[in-house]
């Protein structure tokens, strides 16, 4: 009830979500044991092989690690999930 | 047969030596052969929360270096029946005693003891090894803060590394006002980011202060909140199976209302 109205007037997440949301993303980094730059460095190296290929918007590229479910569906296991959008598919390969 | 369980947490502050001595108590209140080892080596405290400090004579650093029998260094507490200490070294540091010293330790305690609770201190270095390397059950105690959390998950990754499957998880401090107003991570939220078993939930409780003080532990205190859900701790350890009640959860009318409706209690 009380949550309900602060979010009404105040239209801020109950800090308890913060909470959380901020811990599950420090745990996949803390539990997969890798740093900013190391994800900085893969990020780079798909450019560098991805363009060699097409061109894509490297400005709108996202590269995240998270969780998903393994295949036995009873645990979580880290995933490295790329979002890269694809400006033009470059004909050489053809 | 006996029990070693290890308590541990990671983070220092969040209730180790605290739940350490409550559960002791607890067990051997329940008739148990119990005996506490303190781990802490340089940083000793479960002598002042269980009130015994004044009756140290020989510690575990002296006990492992052969200085004395571990008999000559327990300390029997004479409040309970069937309880004993064996209190670490303050003026030593924690390379004083090594992981195998403490398998010896504990399989000679085996012998004795229906249950050895090792209280283990902060960090995950040398006193963190040597506390673990003789259990073969571990508690992980936290409270509902990322910080306390985000360290109970990596003490429970670096359990699982040395052997010590299926940790359980102890939730302390628990304040359900604010959890009610959405100020506090709630017990589902933390087992949903942690993924083990829960042991026990304990709210925050004032007693906690009063009875360390003393040098009483609150599970004696049969009005204290904290100490009812020791109580309660103690019996699922011995493997009693007891829900996880309406005190621990800290469910207003409203959700038990809805509970017993089928709705899901936010």
């Amino acid at each position: 009830m009380l949550l309900d109205l602060s979010k009404l007037f105040g239209n801020r997440k109950a800090s308890k979500d913060v909470a959380k949301e901020r811990l599950k993303l420090v745990l996949i980094h803390d539990r997969a044991n890798v740093s900013p730059q190391f994800l900085e460095m893969v990020k780079s190296e798909i450019i560098k092989v991805i363009s060699n290929y097409m061109d894509i918007d490297e400005g709108a590229l996202d590269i995240q690690l998270t969780r998903t479910k393994s295949d036995d569906g009873d645990s979580f296991v880290p995933a490295l999930v790329a979002n890269i959008p694809i400006k033009n598919v470059k004909n050489s390969g053809k | 047969m006996s029990e070693v369980i290890v308590i541990t947490s990671g983070k220092g502050g969040v209730g180790k030596t605290t739940t350490t001595a409550n559960i002791g108590t607890g067990l051997a209140l329940a008739g148990k052969k119990v005996v506490l080892i303190d781990t802490d080596i340089g940083l000793r405290n479960l002598d002042v929360v269980m009130g015994l400090e004044n009756r140290i004579v020989y510690d575990l650093v002296d006990v492992v270096e052969g200085t004395c029998r571990v008999k000559q260094a327990l300390i029997k507490d004479k409040r309970y029946e069937g309880l004993y200490l064996l209190p670490a070294a303050q003026t030593r540091d924690k390379t004083a005693v090594k992981p195998e010293q403490m398998i010896k330790l504990c399989n000679e305690l085996s012998e004795e003891f229906d249950y050895i609770i090792i209280d283990c201190p902060a960090g995950i270095e040398q006193g963190f090894k040597n506390a673990i390397a003789g259990a073969g059950k571990a508690i992980v105690v936290t409270t509902p803060e990322v910080s306390a959390v985000r360290d109970a998950d990596r003490i429970i990754g670096l359990l699982e590394a040395n052997e010590l499957r299926n940790p359980k998880l102890l939730i302390n401090r628990v304040r359900f006002d604010m959890v009610k107003r959405g100020d506090m991570m709630n017990i589902d939220d933390i087992i949903d980011i942690l993924a083990v078993d829960l042991i026990g939930v304990v709210p925050d409780d004032e007693k906690i202060v009063i009875s360390t003080n003393r040098g009483e532990p609150a599970i004696t205190d049969s009005k204290s909140q904290a100490g009812e859900a020791y109580r309660n701790i103690t019996r699922r350890i011995m493997g009693e199976d007891v829900p996880i009640m309406d005190l621990d959860t800290g469910d207003g009318l409203f959700i038990k209302i809805k509970k017993l409706f089928g709705l899901k209690a936010t």
